[in-house]
């Protein structure tokens, strides 16, 4: 993956920071809000949404478990139709075969459609290398470049940034902005088209990534909302698509479910503006496919964590997340935050950076973006398998430890009840260590004097039967008052 | 019939009052619950925490505590949803069936009103586990509403998460706290005197922050509302 976000801490401290900047707590609840509402909108519209989801899943799974013969009929129909297919192992080598292909061209320059996969490579660093400039053409990956910045969404990777800032980014980093531009949303986006519309006359390379393969015609589709792809896609005269190997559809037809899923996960639009397909090289045009795995082969090979794969990066899972709300999207170190970032990641990078180790563990298993995702992604299943496989600090095991003991007799339990109920006098109002985390923010409740088991004997309930004094119902007024 | 009461071990620790509330509310409506005394803790703070073979020994244990009884009450969405929906994913066999108490009631039972008498000005959060895992729907709320004297005002931003998470609260604490500060934001704006809702976790950690801000609102489980009487009011 990318090796810009290398060396950053654990998530909870990148959080930390995050969750005390006001400008950023409004900005992503104000967008997120909004998105999240058009989508449950134009979700609501429709009658068979969870057929769509459930079909959305089952192709999914299909493509998955059959992916070594979708991939082969995939190469075998770009090249008839004149593209050159290249297999990528990892990042470094999409990468090497990127450059080399630019290089071969002779230029110096390419433009980009937003790609997630590309960013996840790292592949404009990686290029910049080698003397080759990068063009990002989507509006708002064009702010994250010109700011020299990261991603801090899937959909919309500038999310964290508002219009005055963006203001000042281009009057300070875009060529030819207009001395008098304003804040306003229709000046922005005018003076990006002026200096990308040069950008796409100029270019001779471009890269795109794809949202879907059809390994039965060997077609690529990418969806977008601002006809940069489009520009892309058609004029220059070589064109380069890195696309992860789950990006597989079988057949032409399962594009049905998927162009209705995602536009209204994603935007929460019933279509989104742009839809451009296409099959090998068009006269006098150069195609290549680079097939990237990255890891993916072995999320596959996890019982649990491969209906990861299944993800179409439409970002809904964000939209609905309390934890990315708060924490925002530069928290998770990864072009992939949020929830759906939080169980990909770790599998995509492994588990062997305390940044990488804390992301399954950020969240409250809540279970909204679960409910939300278009394919089914059983998230919070997810996260707490990976959190299985994490390693775990050593105050912690001892303490889940000597909890499993106890809670393996009920008679030890009964007994640690009755010594907390002793000593609940001497609890202090701030706890020590890891557990001060709890009261910091928070009072302890006070310890009851009698725990409900030995309320229940005390009453003369004999084991598993009723006590022989029928309780009264107890006074709320009394309970838990300090 | 014979039906069990699965405590939890938090409110059988902390919250003993919720436990005596739900055996004198089922016991009121001619249920002779039971409570078998091995039981313990369901595992969900350990399978959440990423210690599942932990998890697994207290789930096994779980299923053999119950196990001869036709249904198990739970006063915790999220413990009742650990059995339900998490279980299975251990491989766990014979899983007792499990409702979470306001299910019990209005699905078992048959009742929304308990003769409950409670004149206060209450809302509810109806915490992720019931809404989204259990899928409890408007079952608390019926019940709630037909409360004598209880004026029930609806929550902005319910379906929220309360930012507690179990050891969640504790490894972020940051984010956890935000998110019950929002929380908080929008209790206070419905005015109301108490804070009701089927899990204690989830109350521990907004109740919690309530009385450090001093905010002069209490929370409550929903067993404790719906036990009280016009006779326990007094």
């Amino acid at each position: 993956m990318s090796g810009t976000f290398v060396g950053m801490p654990a998530f909870p401290k990148n959080a930390a920071k995050a969750v005390q900047n006001s400008q950023l707590r409004f900005n992503l609840r104000k967008a997120t809000h909004t998105i999240r509402g058009k989508r449950a909108a134009v979700v609501g519209e429709l009658d068979d949404w969870a057929e769509l989801r459930e079909a959305g899943k089952a192709i999914k799974d299909h493509t998955l478990r059959n992916l070594d013969r979708y991939l082969l009929q995939m190469e075998e129909k770009v090249t008839e139709a004149g593209g050159t297919v290249h297999w990528a192992r990892d990042a470094a080598e999409a990468n090497r075969i990127v450059a080399r292909l630019v290089k071969e061209t002779g230029e110096t320059e390419v433009v980009k459609v937003k790609s997630m996969a590309t960013m996840e490579i790292g592949l404009n660093e990686a290029l910049a290398e080698e003397g080759i400039e990068a063009f990002e053409t989507d509006l708002a990956e064009l702010i994250v470049q010109l700011g020299d910045d990261f991603p801090s969404h899937i959909l919309v990777p500038a999310i964290h940034r508002n219009r005055a800032e963006i203001r000042e980014l281009f009057l300070k980093k875009m060529a030819g902005a207009p001395k008098d531009l304003t804040d306003e949303p229709r000046a922005l986006a005018e003076a990006a088209r002026l200096y990308l519309r040069q950008r796409f006359l100029e270019a001779k390379v471009a890269i795109s990534g794809a949202n879907f393969m059809i390994a039965e015609t060997g077609t690529l589709v990418v969806l977008e909302s601002e006809g940069n792809g489009r520009m892309c896609l058609t004029l220059p005269k070589t064109l380069i698509s890195v696309v992860g190997i789950e990006k597989l559809l079988p057949a032409w037809q399962d594009l049905e479910v998927f162009l209705q899923l995602l536009p209204r996960s994603s935007t929460g639009e019933r279509m989104n503006p742009y839809t451009s397909m296409w099959t090998g090289a068009t006269e006098g045009q150069e195609f290549h496919l680079v097939l990237l795995d990255n890891g993916r082969t072995s999320v596959l090979a996890d019982k649990v964590g491969r209906q990861a794969l299944r993800c179409i990066r439409c970002s809904a899972c964000l939209n609905v997340c309390p934890v990315y709300e708060r924490a925002g999207g530069h928290s998770y170190g990864s072009v992939y935050p949020g929830p759906i970032g939080a169980i990909l990641t770790p599998q995509l990078r492994g588990m062997d950076t305390p940044l990488d180790r804390s992301l399954p563990y950020a969240s409250s298993l809540c279970g909204a973006c679960y409910e939300v995702c278009p394919v089914a992604i059983d998230i919070p299943s997810v996260l707490v398998d990976l959190r299985g496989k994490a390693r775990h600090p050593r105050t912690e095991k001892a303490g889940m430890a000597a909890a499993g003991w106890v809670f393996n007799r009920s008679k030890r339990l009964a007994k640690a009840q009755r010594f907390g109920g002793r000593m609940r006098r001497l609890v202090p109002k701030r706890l020590p260590g890891p557990l001060s985390g709890w009261t910091d923010t928070r009072d302890l409740p006070d310890i009851p004097a009698e725990s409900f088991r030995d309320w229940w004997v005390r009453e003369g309930g004999a084991d598993g039967r009723r006590p022989a004094v029928p309780p009264v119902g107890n006074l709320p007024q009394e309970s838990r008052k300090k | 019939m014979r039906v069990a009461l699965f405590i939890t071990c938090v409110n059988d620790t902390l919250f003993p009052g919720t436990g005596k509330a739900a055996v004198g509310l089922l016991r009121r409506l001619g249920v002779d619950v039971e409570f078998p005394l091995a039981q313990t803790c369901c595992g969900q703070m350990h399978l959440n925490t990423g210690y599942r073979d932990e998890a697994v020994k207290l789930a096994n244990r779980f299923t053999e505590t119950f196990a001869g009884y036709d249904a198990v009450v739970a006063p915790s969405g999220s413990c009742a949803a650990m059995v339900r929906e998490q279980y299975p994913h251990l491989d766990i066999e014979d899983i007792p069936k499990v409702y979470d108490l306001s299910e019990f009631l209005v699905d078992v039972l048959k009742v929304t009103d308990v003769g409950a008498y409670f004149p206060h000005k209450v809302t509810y959060h109806p915490t992720c586990h019931s809404l989204r895992g259990l899928k409890v729907g408007d079952r608390p709320t019926d019940l709630l509403k037909m409360v004598r004297g209880l004026e029930l005002v609806p929550l902005p931003g319910a379906e929220e998460c309360c930012g507690f998470g179990g050891t969640f609260a504790v490894k972020n604490r940051d984010v956890s706290a935000a998110m019950c500060a929002d929380k908080i934001g929008n209790v206070m704006k419905t005015g109301a005197e108490v804070l009701c809702a089927a899990d204690n976790s989830c109350l521990l950690h907004i109740g919690g922050t309530l009385r450090r801000q001093k905010s002069g609102v209490r929370v409550l489980h929903l067993a404790e509302i719906l036990a009280s009487t016009e006779e326990s009011a007094e």
